[in-house]
């Protein structure tokens, strides 16, 4: 039901600064959606033609590379995935893989994009969420890229 | 092309010209006998000439001719007849004459229409001709719709004028010349003024009447363009309104319009202006007649007879005259336009004709390598291409062509294509040049798909052959009236200069795809679909259109034991939750409340829910179960909340799309409605508000509107209302109605639906492709895959194929290439629409299955992943129109410095 959702909405980081009003119109406009456990969001490659927002269950973040599938985060309700394709039109960085039966709401491109244009809160709340995750990758990145300690 | 109009004309038609001006010279005789015998009539029978005593008899048909300078003559002594009967006699003649000459008139007139119509085919099609022959590169100046307007309407005047091209100037001249010669012989003086006057016309006129002509091409020329600007807009209608131009372009046509305008109007003061000039120089002459002629009469130099006799011929001069200059305007008239035309398709280089020519027989197999030596291309701007590659493409190679976008790779594809023509170098085959290779050969033993796929409007079946149709095949069934018919047009066609075979023949090549058949050709190409996963997209389509249970009655008797096993499958597979089936006795959430209460679909197209819930019938039932009062609430929560959620919202937001059951601009209604009934008893509420907000409570769907207003024992009441509704249907409204019956197949609605017999959970992920796939999975084992898949292939692709997907266009347009089983296929980025994967999936199918085939053909692909070309042979890597690499995907990886970095490998890769 709608009131559900604007209640998970509202604990949704980025959401939190949006009014209830607006968070009700957007969970109507959005795919409430359910996944069996195995079942993939969306998948490494592919357009991105959405975001999700899970409302139970957990999911998996898998990255596929030359040297085979890994596991890059957990995630599980209230979290927010597949918005870096829906903002940027650029394919899907990951695969998503629902480890459990899981129910997520279905934001499409241009729902999110009008979203982040009426409030600029929401704009700047994804930005701090990408900058985090980006700073981790950095990190992650450098500490891959080091040489291993002399013994 | 001929630039001169007349001389086209005489070279086409010189016979059936002079065929014409003998007729019309023949006619001749009996439109003169005609104006003689009325005259011969009144003097004769009638006044009593020649009848002086009763009993007189006149010699009959004496046919005497009396034209000017030859004497009276005389061609049949004739019988004799008393005075009535010569009357009668004369008068029947008369008939006669009339009849003849209406018969010479009506012939002479289809003759001249028939020869006109012939022409303007002839023309239309050398022009269509010579734009199939244009030069690849001359189309990137051409707007279609200026081509499509000369071609429909700025030579239709010269079929026109064809008829009278030669015919009236004959006529006419030979009616004023035989007038002056006449007047000369009264008088030579008078005769020689007149000529004079004549001659000062003649060549006067023609020269003002240039500056008229000048304008007609100016207005040709802008009207031609006006067209084009407005094709434009209609085509590029999504820019404008994307960059806020409309007013641009409103400014641009009324620029354009109002240029037309100052050209017509100028126009039109020149040409009152000759018509002034013209009148006076006609009046001029019997002015002189009168002045001169009657100044020598009283001095007596002139006789009074000969002036009357001069005045009265020069009547008959002015009239053709004028016509004959009348004549010469149209003739520069069309010639101008002519010209035009021609400086329009006046092409060079054209393709040469035998290049095209039809070819019947099989193609033999290009077997010899391809020699590229020294190519070079340019663009339009001079800037080059590809600058001096060459290399050899050996048959029986896959190679790949890489490089970055614009870099050569796709130059150097479409140049192997004959798309773009070489600047220097040459491409050959077999030591023939590429650009001097017949069609027949080019277009069947290379293929070429690029990315930017060319459909026509028609089915995907027509698309997907169109390059199996070189040539007409013989038709063994044809009977021997089509046979006549058939000649008939050819014959008609080869008189004007048209080819003569049929499109609606059998033109499909079965034997160049390895098939005898269409079913077969069919099944041959099922690999070629499912490689390019285009197979299940032409199934959906096949899935989703309706079928005639007569047509397809190989289908359409399966169909119930198909529900059964989907269904039987669904719980198997423990899916059952994706497909919640039609039950008379149970409420479907996946379905409209309006949906559940109908419990059928319509027959005959669809039906508002608001015309449903005012027919007598339902209200009815709605009334007697008292489900009216629960809808009314329903309606007014959903009312409510919708304004709510709304409200604030702009009408263009995208959010609105969601709103399937209130328009944006209704919301100002239903606010007003709402103020109106609210606190209002029921029985109180008028009559329309009502109803109109009874008929928001049927498009509800719980899953998807989820306002979680949809309680068990509202449902309970539906069903129970639906029960009620069908026990009492009347005849008129169950004849409307097919009710879902799981015995049997509802004719109006989809093959899909009467399969699901149900509603897809809208909820459940992919639940739509997993459906799809197990339903594929069910035709497949009842061997009816390949009956739907042709049902899907008769799907209209709409113009310019807008109704399918560019994906979908772009593997359509590929497996198109892959049909003709060439010798050498040429791939340019052809799935550019595709996510990655998928391009790779299907290219690296493709590569596999042409590994496995016997008869391999030479594949060059350029790709948009470098990656995939490890699967190649061969890499052609093009880097800033130069062949920067020549080798295997390995060896460039290892020791290619500008492959590497393109490829982005590490420095200690491999």
């Amino acid at each position: 039901m709608l009131s559900d959702e604007v209640q998970t909405l509202r604990e949704v980081p980025i959401f939190s600064s949006v009014e209830p009003a607006k968070l009700k119109l957007l969970a109507f406009a959005c795919d409430r959606m359910t996944y069996r456990k195995g079942q993939d969001l969306f998948r490494q490659g592919d357009q991105g033609d959405a975001a999700f927002v899970l409302l139970s269950g957990t999911a998996d973040v898998i990255v596929s590379s030359a040297s085979g599938d890994v596991i890059v985060a957990e995630v599980g309700r209230n979290a927010v995935v597949g918005e870096m394709s829906a903002l940027c039109n650029v394919p899907r960085t990951a695969t998503v893989r629902a480890t459990s039966k899981l129910e997520a709401l279905r934001i499409s491109n241009d729902h999110f994009l009008a979203l982040t244009g009426e409030f600029p809160t929401v704009a700047s709340e994804i930005m701090r969420t990408l900058v985090t995750r980006l700073s981790k990758t950095t990190t992650e990145l450098v500490n891959a890229r080091l040489p291993p300690a002399p013994d | 092309m001929e630039r001169s109009l007349l001389r086209y004309i005489w070279r086409h038609t010189c016979r059936q010209q002079l065929w014409i001006l003998l007729v019309v010279a023949a006619s001749m005789v009996p439109f003169f006998l005609a104006f003689d015998l009325p005259k011969q009539i009144i003097n004769g029978p009638i006044q009593g000439n020649g009848f002086e005593a009763p009993d007189e008899r006149q010699p009959f048909f004496r046919i005497t001719y009396d034209l000017p300078v030859i004497e009276r003559g005389e061609f049949f002594t004739g019988i004799d007849l008393d005075r009535q009967q010569t009357l009668m006699a004369l008068s029947a003649i008369f008939l006669l004459l009339v009849l003849i000459n209406g018969l010479f008139k009506f012939y002479i007139n289809t003759y001249k229409g028939r020869l006109g119509e012939r022409m303007l085919r002839r023309i239309r099609f050398e022009l269509v001709d010579r734009v199939l022959r244009f030069p690849p590169n001359h189309f990137k100046r051409l707007k279609s719709a200026e081509i499509t307007s000369i071609v429909k309407d700025e030579v239709e005047p010269l079929g026109g004028f064809t008829g009278d091209a030669f015919v009236l100037p004959a006529l006419l001249g030979g009616q004023a010349l035989t007038t002056l010669c006449f007047i000369i012989v009264q008088n030579v003086w008078l005769g020689m003024i007149t000529a004079g006057i004549v001659g000062i016309q003649l060549s006067i006129i023609p020269r003002m009447r240039r500056r008229v002509l000048e304008l007609g091409r100016l207005r040709q020329l802008t009207a031609r363009e006006f067209s084009g600007r407005v094709s434009e807009i209609v085509d590029g209608i999504g820019a404008v309104h994307s960059n806020d131009t409309s007013n641009l372009e409103r400014a641009d046509i009324a620029w354009r319009l109002g240029r037309i305008f100052s050209i017509r109007y100028d126009l039109y003061q020149w040409k009152f202006l000759v018509k002034f000039v013209n009148n006076l120089f006609a009046q001029v002459t019997p002015f002189i007649f009168y002045a001169f002629g009657g100044y020598f009469v009283l001095i007596g130099k002139l006789d009074l007879g000969q002036l009357v006799a001069v005045i009265a011929a020069y009547k008959d001069l002015p009239s053709p005259l004028k016509d004959l200059i009348d004549w010469d305007q149209a003739r520069q008239d069309v010639q101008i336009k002519y010209a035009t035309v021609c400086d329009q398709f006046s092409v060079e280089p054209l393709i040469a004709q035998s290049v095209q020519a039809l070819a019947g027989g099989p193609a033999s197999r290009l077997e010899s390598s391809i020699i590229i030596s020294n190519l070079t291309l340019v663009d339009d701007s001079g800037a080059k291409l590809l600058d001096e590659v060459s290399t050899e493409i050996k048959p029986d190679e896959t190679i790949a062509l890489v490089g970055a976008a614009g870099n050569g790779a796709e130059a150097f594809a479409e140049a192997l294509a004959r798309l773009i023509w070489p600047e220097f170098g040459s491409i050959s085959i077999g030591g023939q040049d590429l650009l001097d290779m017949p069609e027949s050969i080019t277009g069947r033993r290379i293929a070429y798909a690029s990315g930017e796929p060319f459909l026509l409007h028609g089915s995907l079946m027509d698309n997907l052959l169109y390059g199996l149709k070189n040539a007409p095949r013989p038709d063994a069934a044809a009977k021997d009236e089509q046979l006549i018919e058939t000649e008939r047009y050819a014959i008609e066609a080869r008189l004007a200069g048209n080819v003569d075979f049929l499109p609606h023949r059998n033109w499909i090549d079965y034997q160049a795809a390895g098939a005898d058949g269409l079913d077969d050709l069919l099944h041959k190409a099922l690999p070629t679909l499912e490689d390019l996963q285009i197979s299940n997209d032409i199934f959906g389509l096949g899935l989703r259109s309706t079928i005639d249970t007569k047509e397809q009655p190989t289908i359409g008797e399966r169909i119930i034991e198909l529900r059964g096993s989907l269904r039987k499958r669904l719980v198997d597979k423990q899916l059952d939750d994706m497909l919640i089936p039609l039950d008379f006795d149970r409420y479907n959430i996946q379905a409209s409340v309006g949906e559940n209460l109908l419990f059928g679909t319509w027959s005959q197209g669809t039906s508002s829910d608001l015309a449903m819930i005012t027919h007598p019938c339902f209200q009815h039932v709605l009334h007697s179960t008292g489900l009216d009062r629960s809808l009314y609430g329903m309606g007014f929560e959903i009312a409510e909340t919708t304004i709510e959620l709304f409200r604030d919202v702009a009408p263009q937001h995208s959010f609105f799309r969601r709103l399937t059951f209130m328009a944006a601009e209704e919301i100002p209604f239903y606010q007003a409605r709402l103020s109106r009934c609210r606190g209002l008893r029921f029985e109180h509420i008028p009559r329309e508000d009502r109803a109109s907000i009874i008929a928001l409570s049927l498009a509800y769907i719980e899953p998807i509107h989820r306002f979680g207003i949809l309680t068990e024992p509202l449902m309970n009441q539906l069903v129970a209302a639906r029960k009620l509704f069908h026990t009492d249907i009347s005849d008129d409204i169950a004849k409307l109605i097919d009710v879902h019956d799981p015995e049997r197949v509802t004719a109006s609605a989809t093959l899909l639906d009467n399969v699901l017999f149900g509603r897809i959970a809208s909820q459940v992920a992919d639940a739509d492709a997993h459906i799809q796939a197990i339903v594929t999975e069910l035709f497949r084992a009842a061997g009816l895959y390949e009956n739907v898949l042709s049902l899907g292939l008769q799907f209209d692709v709409g113009a310019g194929g807008k109704r399918l997907s560019l994906a979908q266009r772009q593997k359509l347009n590929l497996a198109r290439a892959l049909m003709k089983r060439s010798d050498f296929t040429i791939f340019n980025r052809p799935l550019s629409a595709l996510d990655q994967r998928v391009d790779e999936e299907i290219t690296r199918g493709i590569v596999q299955r042409r590994n496995d085939a016997e008869h391999a053909s030479t594949i060059l692909w350029v790709l948009s992943d470098p990656r995939v070309a490890q699967i190649f042979d061969r890499v052609l890597f093009f880097q800033r129109g130069s062949l920067m690499g020549n080798g295997s995907y390995f060896e460039l990886a290892q020791s290619n410095a500008a492959f590497r970095d393109f490829l982005e490998l590490p420095s200690d890769h491999l």
